[in-house]
Parts: structure tokens; sequence; C-alpha cells
């Protein structure tokens, strides 16, 4: 009985367990990203419909003044393009959510929850490599609207960057917060009803804030309070390389606040406690 | 009375005996779905280098058991252990030495083989070259390093459920948790994967649980444990259950026990 010494283990985990772990996590999603390329073409489809026949019929009804961060007047594609990169997004989160609560039925979000490392470093691994799936769908976004004459500075391409990422991680805490209430996966169209749609509409991506005010200022103060609002602009003002504070500690507060609460929901002892039996329970 | 033996020497022989600490430990485990209890006071140990049985018809909480075991649900009341550390309060080391082969399949279909074992390697901290290391033996021990770079999807069921068994060990547990991993698979690879999980036990030492409803699965030397309706009603050798019960064999003692269990008005 001499192999049995296994009381013995080693307290905590190293560094570079945790790189491992975030590394395969994210080489994990890569992957399957790349084995669903409907998913990746309708990613892409999504948006590009908006900027070539919506933004297309829209050009005339939609004059645009001269707004920060823009210097000059400007076509609405030039517009809309940044509130679309937010959408690409926003459904990216969704999907990862959707693709969380599947997995939760089907058993492979088990295989995640048994590894030995914190729970929360998971979830966030796990957020990361969401968000490392939508920069792959919004640079290949640009790259087509490049051709579309939406030409933002060279530099823009790398300042948006950080600004992406971020709002990618808020977008994908609050799919993954809206995952764990989710009991089946049947319900996910009302996550469509009830986030995307007014998320999107009721936002700062399709028409700028102060049109909304002229319209409707009750509309205007549930546009400035959406988060999905603040997401659009940090990333319009990063384009052009600028920051927008406010949008920043929005966006930077409310993934805080999501990631917390995702990450609480999921908990062995709270959240998925409450749930009852998983699917398979016999 | 203070004897001039060296602190080393003295922690050694104070330290307990490795087999005297179980792989696995419930201790008075209760469980509630609302108010339909799942589980009451359940109790039983699995020592390593064992196989010990957890017999119990559908429903019986074999399931809810195995969700708690792994931290999938939170513990209510009682504890568990895995070779003495609480997988409450420390989850990490608890973990590490837990493997588990969970009852709907839970492979990524669209990878390979190597794939969905390098990915559970990294969960467990494993580096990228140990981790190629190890899932090319486990392959080739479970027949299966031809497929490495197939699609899981085309395995058949059988050989999907040895994929999984090699993906639980290969962060090399001291504890298997099997929850009836035979379901639905042919009686040649149900044969070959009991005949492998059984070398674990003799070969490696591994302490195994495995849950299962079907009597002809478990054999002479085996530890039995019977869940039924939430509650244990007998554990022991195998041999020791069926004289308790005044029985022949496995399957008169489980409906002895479980007959004489059902309560007025029906249970769960």
């Amino acid at each position: 009985m001499s192999s049995i010494t296994t009381r013995d283990v080693p307290r905590g985990f190293s560094a570079s367990e945790y790189m491992t772990c975030l590394t395969g996590i994210v080489w994990r999603e890569g992957l399957r990203f790349l084995h669903q390329r409907e998913r990746f073409v309708s990613a892409l489809v999504r948006p590009l419909v908006w900027l070539f026949i919506f933004a297309a019929g829209f050009r005339q009804v939609l004059g645009i003044s001269i707004i920060p961060p823009y210097e000059t007047y400007i076509l609405y594609e030039v517009f809309i393009a940044p509130g679309l990169m937010a959408m690409i997004q926003l459904f990216n989160g969704m999907q990862s959510s959707l693709s969380m609560v599947y997995d939760r039925e089907m058993g492979n979000m088990r295989t995640l929850l048994v590894s030995p490392l914190p729970r929360g470093f998971l979830l966030f691994c796990k957020l990361l490599a969401g968000t490392a799936v939508s920069l792959l769908q919004v640079y290949a976004f640009l790259l087509i609207a490049w051709f579309w004459d939406i030409t933002p500075p060279p530099i823009g391409y790398l300042t948006v960057l950080p600004a992406l990422i971020l709002s990618g991680l808020m977008l994908g805490s609050l799919g993954m917060l809206i995952s764990s209430g989710i009991k089946q996966l049947e319900n996910f169209a009302g996550v469509m009803n009830f986030v995307i749609f007014p998320m999107f509409f009721a936002s700062s991506a399709l028409y700028p804030l102060w049109r909304v005010q002229e319209g409707s200022p009750y509309l205007y103060y549930v546009c400035q309070a959406n988060p999905f609002t603040h997401a659009v602009e940090l990333i319009r003002f990063a384009l052009y390389g600028q920051i927008n504070w406010i949008s920043l500690a929005v966006v930077g507060g409310c993934t805080i606040v999501f990631m917390i609460a995702a990450i609480y929901a999921y908990d062995p002892s709270r959240g998925l406690a409450r749930r009852g039996p998983a699917g398979g329970e016999g | 009375m203070t004897s001039p033996v060296p602190i080393a020497e003295q922690r050694e022989t104070l330290k307990p005996d490795p087999v005297a600490v179980p792989a696995l430990s419930i201790d008075g485990v209760s469980h509630s779905y609302g108010p339909r209890r799942a589980l009451m006071n359940v109790s039983f140990n699995v020592q390593p280098a064992s196989f010990t049985a957890l017999l119990g018809l559908n429903g019986a909480g074999k399931s809810t058991l195995f969700s708690l075991i792994t931290r999938l649900f939170g513990i209510q009341s009682g504890r568990i252990g895995i070779f003495g550390h609480d997988i409450s309060r420390s989850p990490g080391e608890a973990l590490r030495l837990l493997g588990v082969v969970f009852q709907p399949r839970t492979l990524d279909l669209d990878l390979s083989l190597t794939q969905n074992l390098l990915y559970h390697a990294a969960l467990h901290g494993i580096i990228r070259r140990e981790a190629a290391a190890r899932s090319a033996e486990l392959l080739a021990r479970i027949g299966l390093t031809e497929r490495a770079g197939s699609k899981v999807r085309d395995l058949s069921g059988g050989q999907m459920r040895r994929l999984e068994i090699a993906r639980a060990l290969l962060h090399r547990p001291r504890l298997l948790l099997l929850d009836e991993p035979t379901v639905g698979l042919d009686v040649k690879a149900r044969a070959d994967i009991i005949s492998h999980v059984r070398q674990l036990v003799t070969e490696q030492g591994i302490g195994v649980l495995w849950a299962t409803h079907l009597f002809d699965e478990i054999m002479a030397g085996d530890d039995l444990v019977v869940l039924h309706q939430g509650k244990v009603l007998a554990q022991g050798s195998m041999s020791r259950v069926i004289t308790e019960a005044g029985a022949q064999d496995v399957n008169t003692a489980f409906m002895r026990l479980t007959g004489a269990q059902v309560m007025p008005g029906g249970g769960a």
C-alpha cells in the first residue's frame, strides 16, 4: 500500500498551473469556434446586413451632425460601425451564455466545474475565451467594412482593442449571469426578446443620443442608463484614438458588477444548489 | 515521559496510516430539492484500492450524491471528504484527487480524442508537453491510438466511455467515481469497461465508487452500498449484505431490503 500517500497533495496552485488552465480554455473555445463555421458566418452576416442594407437605406433619412469623436461630416455607415461592432459582441456574449446553458444540460459544463482550480478563476477564463472569439469576429467585420469605406485612422485599429476587450468582458459576464438564471435551453428565445433587442435599440448604436432626446426625452434617459450605450461609445471613441471617460467608468463598473454576480451565481453553495436536479438526475 | 525521539520521526509515527484514511468519506449527508428530500443522512466510506458499488434504482439519489461529491451542488448538511480533504473547505486539494465519469456524455463531439484529453489536462494545470505524453499513453491503454486525431463524434458508445475513463485518469486521481458508466452499451463494451476499471483498482490502488442498478456488475469481493429513496439501507462487503438480508444473492437481498422499506402511501 505504499503507493497510497495521496493525503499530501500540494496546497494551492502555481502561476504556471493558472496559465496552463487559462490558455487551455481559450484554446478549446477557439477550436470550437473554428469548427462552427456557420456561427462565424452568421456572426459576420448579421452586422453586414445592417451595414449594407439598413445603413444604405437610412443614409438619406438621418443626417449626422459633427459630434465627437468625429471631426467632419460622416456617412451614416461610418456612424453605425461602432454600434455594429458592439452588436457582434452582444450576440457573442449571449451566444456564449447559450452555450453555457447547453453545456450544462449536456454535461460539458461539469468537465469545467470539476477542475480543482478556483471556480471564479475558471469562469473568468471562460469569459476571456468568449471575448477572444468576439475579437476575431469584430476584426473580420472591420476588414470587410474597410472595403465599404469605413476607414478609421490606422492607429484606431490598435486603440480600439482594449475597449473591445472590456466591452466583450462586460457583455460576456452579463450573458453568464443570465445563463445562471435560465433553467432550460428553450427559455433562450426570451433572452433575445427581453435582453438583446431592447439593449440594442435603446442605445446609441443606431442613432446619436441627441436625436433620441429630440424625439423622446424619456427614451433618452433609458439610453443613457443602458450599459450597452456606453460600450458603443467606448468603442466609438477608441476607434478614433480617444477615450470617453464616462463610458469607460460605466463599462468598467458594470463589468465588475456583472462578473462578481455571475461568479456568485455559479457558486455551488448558492446559485446552482437551489436549482434542483441537473438534467441527468436518475 | 518525554522520549528523545526526533521531531521528524515523531511526526512520522503520529501520521495516520494512509490506508486508514478513506478515499471517500460521506458523513451524514442530506439533500433536498425544495420539499423533496433526495438524500437522508447518508454515510459510507470508499477505501483506497477497493471497488465499491453504489446500488440503487433510478431516482434513489445516486446522481444527487455524485453532484454533491463533485461540487456541482453545495452541501446542505453533512460532510464529504476525499482522502481527508473536506470538499467544502479545501475543494482544490480534494478535486485534484478525484476523477469522474458522469452519466451523461461530457466530451466535445467536434474535437478530436487528443484535443479532448489536452483540454482536460489544461483544466488541471498540467503543462502541454506532459499532457501530450500522458494522453498518448492513455489512448494506447484503451486501444484508441489510431483514432487519436479523429473526431469524438465518430466513436462508438463504448469507445466514448473508454475515452471518458481515460480522461478521468489523466490527472492521476486516487479516487474514481463512475455514474452508471455502462448504460446503453452492448455486452462486449460493458465487459471491457468493467474489467478495465477493476484492473485500475488492483494494479494502481485506485478507490472506485461505481454507481449502478445492474446487479450483474457486482462481484463477490466488492463493497456494497444499497441506496434506496435517499437512504442507505445496507452497506459492507457483498457477502455480509447478502447474509444480513437473509438472502442467497444480491438480487434477492436488494429486493428484500428495498421491499421492506416501501413506505405506506408511497415514497418519492
